[in-house]
């Protein structure tokens, strides 16, 4: 009885330290969670505040308009998305480093390298491209883009943290081919992807990890 | 089930053999400093532990420097990791059969 314990000890010490080892496991639910409430207000206030548009979307309506109050709406509608994006990094960066201090692990070690190296390689090249739109007024790519990009990049960075991260990064690309083919409703996809996935994958991990 | 307990490989008797040849067994390389943190054991026996594995030709070691520091990590050979899946055979069928 006694080996019997050890041999079933031996082997989930195995998985455990294989797992520790290879996975940054200090990615917190609740900064998904939060996340998402903050890319829901900041989907909302493009929607009804800045754009205030009904059945148009957003290259429909920025289409119609020129000069300065194109300019004026495309500055309001960066530092809308310059702030949820800032605001969503400093929680999940916040959040992380909690969960690693209350576990006692390290936040800068080889796997996290590893992850967020995974993670960037999609996120910049998406931004670049991002950037050629926007200056281009290319309304109806930028969208599209940030979900697809933005799911390659976790579906990357899923090996190297949660297997969940993979499942969340296919959800967001299907979001984002949606968003390219539904136009008048992008904004909503970009509030769905962004908002409402982070939110049901923070509660789900939340509910499971923490 | 004896024959079962004989294959059990009695380099990875001691936990942190056991630890060290489970990290280097899903990563392509570590260092010691890395390895220490992971698995939560003092520098020297550590060290003593990795020496008995790479004498027996499990692991391999790399020296290199990092800028000026030496920086020594350590990678599983094809003999560890054939040797490794050996063992968690065999415990899986232990645990398995009792």
């Amino acid at each position: 009885m006694e080996n019997e314990q050890n041999y079933s000890e031996d082997i989930k010490t195995i998985k455990k330290i294989m797992e520790e080892s290879s996975r940054f496991l200090s990615l917190s639910g609740l900064s998904g969670l939060i996340a998402g409430i903050i890319a829901v207000v900041g989907g909302c206030i493009a929607q009804f505040v800045i754009l205030k548009i009904g059945s148009h979307g957003i290259s429909g309506l920025l289409s119609r308009i020129t000069g300065e109050e194109l300019a004026n709406r495309k500055l309001l509608l960066s530092a809308d998305a310059a702030a949820v994006l800032i605001l969503a990094l400093l929680i999940s960066v916040y959040f992380s480093v909690r969960k690693a201090k209350i576990k006692m692990q390290k936040i800068w070690t080889p796997v996290s390298r590893r992850m967020l190296l995974n993670l960037s390689i999609p996120l910049i090249s998406g931004a670049f491209f991002i950037l050629v739109f926007y200056l281009d007024n290319q309304w109806q790519f930028i969208i599209p883009s940030m979900l697809v990009f933005y799911g390659l990049a976790l579906i990357n960075a899923g090996k190297f943290t949660y297997s969940e991260v993979f499942y969340l990064g296919i959800a967001e690309l299907l979001t984002g081919f949606l968003s390219a083919v539904f136009q008048e409703f992008s904004i909503f996809f970009w509030i769905f992807g962004f908002g409402f996935l982070h939110i049901g994958y923070g509660l789900f991990m939340y509910r499971k990890y923490e | 089930m004896k024959s079962n307990i004989s294959r059990l490989n009695k380099l990875f008797e001691n936990r942190v053999r056991l630890g060290i040849m489970s990290v280097l067994s899903v990563n392509a390389s570590y260092d010691f400093n890395n390895l220490k943190d992971v698995l939560g054991v003092t520098d020297g026996n550590l060290a003593s532990h990795l020496k008995a594995l790479e004498e027996n030709n499990l692991i391999r070691v790399n020296k290199q420097f990092i800028g000026r520091k030496p920086n020594t990590s350590y990678s599983i050979t094809e003999n560890g990791a054939s040797l490794f899946r050996d063992h968690i055979k065999a415990l899986e069928e232990l645990i398995r059969g009792q």
